[in-house]
């Protein structure tokens, strides 16, 4: 496996027109830190956008940051905390988890569309996503979007590119909407919920008015002894204090403590980070589902049913964690046919090699949306050398 | 008349009573009109100056009746224009002769309201106020307000993903829309998303907003419902000059505050909407800040404090808190008056660029330039926090020639907005209004790149086929 690194945008328009007239698989990659996700790679190169680095704008007012694709997503958080602010989406780090070494990319945020607890509130990294620039399988570059968060100028082709795990273009600068980063941040952290009452507990805080920024369970004996239900508050001092006051009211009924500071910090990195699962702890299987808030404890139980399985929730209830043995199907099977009573997806993120190969990692698609899928994959990379079959057999 | 159209293709206008009668087979007789004079009403939308008389106007009742139309339509090699309810101010539902309007604005029920997921399943038809009239008993509300609120659907809102007054803090459509039903062209009906968060697979519900009709019609759509602040109460900050309430804003910014609306308007614009809404707005400022926050009124109070401390080292002039929901309507009341104040005084267009906020200053001044070399006089409204800019160009339509120098200063506007860093419609759309401006924005090889994404749903171009693209250079499939 030979990598290419490329000094600038006319050097990857090269390589990928070598690539392409050759008709050599490409591998594309940032850090290579999530190079374990998706069906195993059928590819000689990888093509790499390391030596691509550095904020290219930068203004606070503005509430905008640009960088090359290969720049350090620590480089782009400090750059950020230096003026107060931050990437609101809270991405995830996949090292923990997958037991993976190297440096996460800005650009490997954008193309995977990367996103933690604070989803539920602020949106994904593909909502803060507002410009891109990269080089299609035919060599050429292509931008779209820009560094202004109102824009609707021709198709959203920003938003095709996020989350599209390198399958359709090379990403080389990306352009993300900022915030201001909260003066304070407090968890109200509600113990011996069961799954249904948590439920009913995070969607009460979520449907009030106090902006809750993050929600998630973690069931008896993953996170301590009796279960966790995890409700945080975020923002200036002043109104941090006011909302939890209100939402200890809401919850006066509960066992409840108050988490703050270093501890409250390293507690949501931890749901952020897929702790409880962490390589070295757990050796299982690994998925990440997504699904309607109030049904993710139904889903849950149903592929408890049939499969020996744990797990937690994030995003209210909506995204479960779900860990299993990693021999057959990984309970594919099991858990699709699950997703189909309660709606939404699930993403093999952890699984050995043959395991990936043999079962669908990604949602399997409709046919019609195979067939628009492929369509796309097809008008960006005519001769299929972006990451091929990674997220799709065949495409 | 400076914008194009393609020539109606002559075989499909000889084929009309056929295609009439194909269109009678699929839907009931009311769904279908024919005659010229209620045609009329649909020839052209927000973007008045232009017109076109479709062949016929579809206006179905579920999408297995879209789906009906679009399978015969696309089989009869005729085209369709997808429409909302015809509010577009960038001419994205105006149709073509040759062409069939497929309107969904018979399809406009709440299927289903679920607080406990926060999110609301309507038929594409409703308008975008009555999604939050839906909820609102609830204390809920749907974030996206477009200024069109009242009439304007959530099929017309997804096309040209559309924005408000409160983006800074909600986002746009594609940041509120969860999952969409959709007919593709040839009648096949897809979902996308769901009522789950981010999408399976590529983010095609990302490229479907904002697709402006041209990679399908979207008949049902799930979104993203939430809950109100506890209230809301605005300032209103007069300036001595553009810089300083330019200034004044990128501080507020920089000190963590993220104001709900941040409105700007210059001297001009509070001049027309004083005349006749009489807000009582300062005429002695060069420019003027509405800044509203939320929260409990503690909440409101401490930031409204923070804002007004900010202001006071900017030279403000005048500063107003308010401290009631009246005061906070008086407040509202010139802006919101805006756009019809305009109206009363003169004919006008309305630009909707995008500009790197920092810009403010040097964009306003050219701006004035721009519009003083035609003659003509601008008054500016401006969303301050997302640098999306709205610049009304004031003209006679009586006087021979002006419309054109509107056209052209409103071209040179927009062209200005790309140049210093943002873009040519910052939530109207392309439409036919800016189209051959596309050019200005991007290269051949970004167009391109945009043609051959649009050619796997529409290969024939038959969906919206006039808007959007420059009618040269098509990248067919």
């Amino acid at each position: 496996m030979t990598t290419i690194t490329p000094r600038d945008e006319q050097e990857a328009c090269a390589a990928v027109a070598e690539a392409a007239a050759g008709r050599v698989p490409l591998a594309l990659a940032g850090g290579g830190t999530k190079a374990a996700i998706g069906r195993p790679a059928q590819t000689e190169r990888t093509l790499s956008a390391a030596a691509l680095s550095g904020v290219t704008l930068y203004e606070p007012a503005e509430l905008v940051i640009g960088a090359r694709a290969g720049t350090p997503l620590a480089e782009v958080e400090q750059t950020l905390a230096s003026r107060g602010q931050q990437l609101t989406f809270e991405p995830i780090d996949y090292r923990p988890l997958l037991g993976s070494a190297g440096e996460p990319t800005i650009g490997g945020v954008a193309a995977a569309n990367l996103s933690g607890p604070r989803r539920i509130q602020a949106g994904a990294a593909r909502d803060s996503l507002i410009g891109v620039r990269f080089v299609n399988g035919r060599g050429e570059t292509v931008k779209n979007g820009g560094r202004v968060m109102k824009n609707v100028t021709g198709l959203d082709l920003v938003k095709l590119l996020g989350g599209s795990w390198g399958t359709l273009g090379f990403l080389t600068e990306v352009v993300f909407k900022v915030l201001p980063k909260p003066e304070r941040a407090t968890t109200l952290v509600l113990r011996g919920l069961d799954e249904a009452a948590a439920a009913a507990a995070m969607s009460a805080a979520l449907g009030s008015p106090y902006e809750v920024t993050g929600a998630a369970y973690l069931p008896a004996g993953l996170g301590g002894g009796a279960s966790q239900t995890m409700i945080r508050l975020e923002g200036f001092a002043y109104s941090v204090d006011y909302r939890g006051g209100e939402l200890r009211r809401l919850f006066r009924r509960n066992d409840l403590d108050i988490v703050e500071g270093e501890a409250n910090t390293a507690l949501w990195r931890g749901v952020r980070d897929v702790a409880p699962f962490a390589a070295g702890i757990s050796d299982e299987a690994v998925w990440r589902i997504s699904t309607v808030p109030t049904k993710g404890h139904h889903f849950t139980e149903l592929v408890a049913r049939d499969v020996s399985c744990r797990w937690f929730y994030d995003w209210g209830g909506g995204l479960v964690w779900l860990a299993c043995a990693a021999e057959g199907d990984a309970g594919a099977a099991i858990i699709r046919a699950a997703l189909a009573q309660t709606g939404g997806h699930a993403t093999l993120v952890r699984a050995p090699a043959e395991v990936r190969a043999a079962v669908d990692v990604f949602q399997p698609l409709t046919e019609p949306l195979r067939r628009l899928t492929a369509g796309i994959k097809g008008s960006l990379d005519p001769v299929g050398i972006f990451s091929r079959g990674r997220m799709y057999a065949g495409i | 008349m400076s914008i194009a159209f393609p020539a109606p293709d002559p075989a499909i206008l000889a084929r009309r009573d056929e295609i009439l009668a194909g269109l009678a087979r699929l839907v009931h007789p009311e769904a279908l009109i024919a005659s010229e004079d209620e045609r009329r009403a649909f020839e052209t939308d927000g973007l008045t100056a232009y017109r076109r008389l479709p062949l016929a106007v579809v206006l179905p009742s579920s999408t297995a009746e879209v789906s009906a139309v679009m399978r015969y339509l696309s089989g009869q090699g005729v085209k369709i224009v997808p429409r909302g309810a015809g509010t577009s101010l960038a001419g994205g539902a105006i149709p073509q002769e040759d062409a069939v309007v497929v309107g969904v604005s018979k399809m406009a029920r709440v299927l289903e309201l679920d607080f406990e997921n926060r999110t609301a399943r309507v038929e594409a038809g409703i308008t975008n106020l009555a999604i939050s009239g839906a909820v609102g008993h609830e204390s809920f509300f749907y974030a996206p307000d477009p200024s069109s609120q009242l009439a304007c659907t959530i099929a017309g809102n997804i096309g040209m993903n559309s924005g408000g007054a409160h983006c800074l803090k909600y986002g746009v459509t594609t940041n509120n829309i969860l999952g969409v039903t959709m007919v593709l062209l040839d009648g096949t009906v897809v979902e996308l998303g769901g009522q789950h968060l981010d999408s399976a697979g590529l983010d095609l519900l990302g490229l479907v907003i904002g697709s402006e009709g041209q990679l399908g019609i979207v008949t049902e759509a799930t979104v993203r419902i939430l809950r109100a602040a506890e209230g809301a109460r605005p300032a209103l900050l007069g300036f001595p000059s553009p810089e300083d309430a330019g200034a004044c804003v990128a501080a507020i910014i920089g000190e963590g505050l993220v104001p709900v609306a941040l409105e700007y308007m210059d001297k001009l614009a509070i001049e027309i909407t004083e005349g006749f809404a009489q807000a009582g707005y300062p005429l002695d400022v060069e420019a003027m800040l509405i800044i509203e926050v939320e929260g409990s009124d503690a909440e409101i109070d401490e930031q409204l404090r923070r804002v007004v401390t900010i202001a006071e080292r900017h030279r403000v002039k005048t500063i107003r808190v308010s401290k009631s929901e009246a005061e906070s309507a008086a407040i509202w009341k010139g802006r919101k008056a805006a756009f019809g104040a305009t109206g009363r005084i003169s004919d006008y267009i309305c630009m909707d660029g995008t500009i790197p906020t920092g810009q403010l200053p040097l964009v306003l001044q050219r701006i004035g330039e721009i519009v003083q070399r035609e003659g003509l006089r601008v008054a500016n409204v401006f969303h301050a926090g997302d640098g999306n800019l709205h610049p009304l160009i004031l003209f006679d339509i009586n006087k021979p020639g002006e419309m054109e120098k509107a056209e052209r200063a409103g071209e040179d506007i927009l062209r200005l907005c790309v140049e210093v860093g943002g873009c040519l419609t910052g939530e109207h759309g392309v439409g036919i209004e800016k189209r051959d401006l596309m050019r200005c924005q991007f290269d051949e090889s970004d167009l391109a790149q945009q043609m051959r994404i649009r050619n796997v749903f529409d290969p024939a171009w038959l969906l919206n086929p006039a808007k959007v693209f420059p009618l040269d250079g098509r990248v067919l499939a």
